[in-house]
């Protein structure tokens, strides 16, 4: 449930922000680190970027997620 | 990249061999635990060096009173349950909360900000936020909070179960029947209480402390260097996950879990009450405060009789000693939350971890 999901910001207004994953694009608010910009790739937790991220390190954890989505076969599973 | 993976194998192994006893590393990350079977990595560790998954599933950590009380909330009519939906099919007493989303009054989230968003479009019903998890989700309960307070939405309010991970480390080691040698400290918790969170730690209990990032070969290099550091006798704190855990953490964050939150003492499943383990909203918002506004007392839960899920979290057994695991405790039909979450230990024993039992 903790694990974070790195996204990039591809719109900015105040701290709200829509992020983008390998194309699937949410809201998500830059709050809790005042820091990011737009084009800024960061890792979303629960609704909110806490961390900014590099690219190589952004691909992994898109490679662990989709392992992970693999591995969890019950319904209504939402990643926390 | 298998270079590395050699390498950190051939330290790890060395390390062993001269330790010439049982080594106990014990992960306290859910995603960990996931990826660690995920890779076959238990298959490639040395014989005496055994991984024990710890309390690192904020769903399987939670105590069964605070799903009980969550339980009889849903059964309000003017009431929404907000929950992320890790936590949906936890069993309580009689039922889950997946069982009462067929009432319509159980909503599942995939943020706090959903949660309040839910609050300003039902005004006649008070919606309650199921705030679990540990540090990671802590400050994004925080903002809610504190925009619920700005902007007045009065119908809004959390039932504050966050925990905080260092306390519960600090149980662990502390009780008689630890056998733990040292922690593989999770990655995404530290991003937010900074990898500088654990030198207590390894201050006060002399065991080594590594952050490590969740691919396999960050795994095999942060166990290698737990190793490393058991053979020469010098317990040190390392991050080994630059990339995105800093000394300090994020500040901004750590400033909005305090400046709404409060550690009081708090239950965990197995590990009982822990010091300064749970976040408590502080008194400026009490009218947040689902205990306060509900008058909730809560009791301490019933543990479904048989399940060992305690035990399992605490590191004194492995899942498949549990007699009801695989037989009465599936994925599909779950009894202990260990086997309910994707990232419990029981789950990822059942899934990945059946061959190679050890008893």
């Amino acid at each position: 449930m903790c694990l974070a999901v790195p996204a990039r910001i591809v719109e900015l207004e105040d701290d709200r922000a829509v992020v983008d994953a390998l194309g699937n694009r949410w809201k998500a608010k830059t709050t809790l680190l005042p820091e990011a910009k737009l084009g800024d790739l960061v890792l979303i937790h629960a609704g909110f970027a806490i961390s900014l991220v590099d690219e190589e390190e952004a691909k992994k954890t898109w490679q662990l997620i989709a392992e992970i989505s693999e591995f969890d076969d019950t319904p209504n599973k939402l990643s926390g | 990249m298998l270079d590395r993976i050699h390498k950190a194998q051939e330290q790890m192994a060395a390390a062993c061999e001269a330790l010439e006893r049982q080594i106990n590393i014990m992960e306290v990350c859910g995603t960990h635990t996931v990826s660690i079977f995920r890779s076959g990595i238990r298959s490639v560790l040395p014989p005496n060096l055994k991984l024990l998954s710890g309390p690192g599933c904020p769903v399987c950590v939670t105590d069964q009173g605070y799903i009980d009380t969550v339980l009889q909330l849903a059964d309000r009519e003017d009431c929404l349950i907000a929950t992320y939906g890790d936590m949906i099919r936890v069993p309580g007493k009689d039922h889950s909360l997946e069982t009462k989303q067929a009432k319509a009054n159980v909503k599942v989230v995939l943020s706090s900000e959903d949660a309040l968003q839910l609050a300003r479009d039902h005004p006649d019903k008070t919606v309650i936020f199921v705030a679990v998890g540990f540090e990671t989700t802590a400050p994004a309960t925080a903002v809610v909070v504190k925009e619920a307070a700005t902007e007045s939405i009065d119908n809004f309010c959390i039932l504050s179960g966050h925990k905080l991970v260092v306390p519960a480390m600090r149980a662990l080691l502390s009780s008689k029947n630890n056998t733990i040698d040292a922690f593989l400290c999770p990655g995404h918790v530290s991003v937010i209480i900074g990898y500088g969170a654990f030198a207590e730690i390894t201050k006060d209990f002399h065991r080594p402390c590594v952050v490590a990032g969740f691919e396999a070969v960050q795994i095999i290099e942060g166990l290698s260097e737990i190793c490393r550091q058991l053979s020469t006798g010098t317990p040190e704190l390392k991050s080994m996950y630059p990339a995105v855990v800093t000394e300090k953490g994020n500040l901004a964050a750590q400033k909005m879990i305090d400046e709404c939150f409060e550690p009081v003492d708090g239950d965990w499943r197995g590990l009982g009450t822990i010091p300064n383990s749970t976040l408590k909203l502080r008194e400026q918002y009490d009218r947040f405060d689902a205990v306060k506004r509900f008058d909730i007392h809560q009791f301490p839960g019933e543990e479904k009789k048989g399940c060992r899920c305690g035990d399992v979290l605490c590191g004194l057994i492995d899942p498949p000693e549990c007699k009801l695991f695989g037989r009465s405790c599936t994925p599909r039909e779950p009894i202990g939350p260990c086997m309910v979450s994707s990232e419990g230990a029981c789950a990822a024993w059942f899934k990945y971890g059946q061959e190679k039992i050890r008893t």
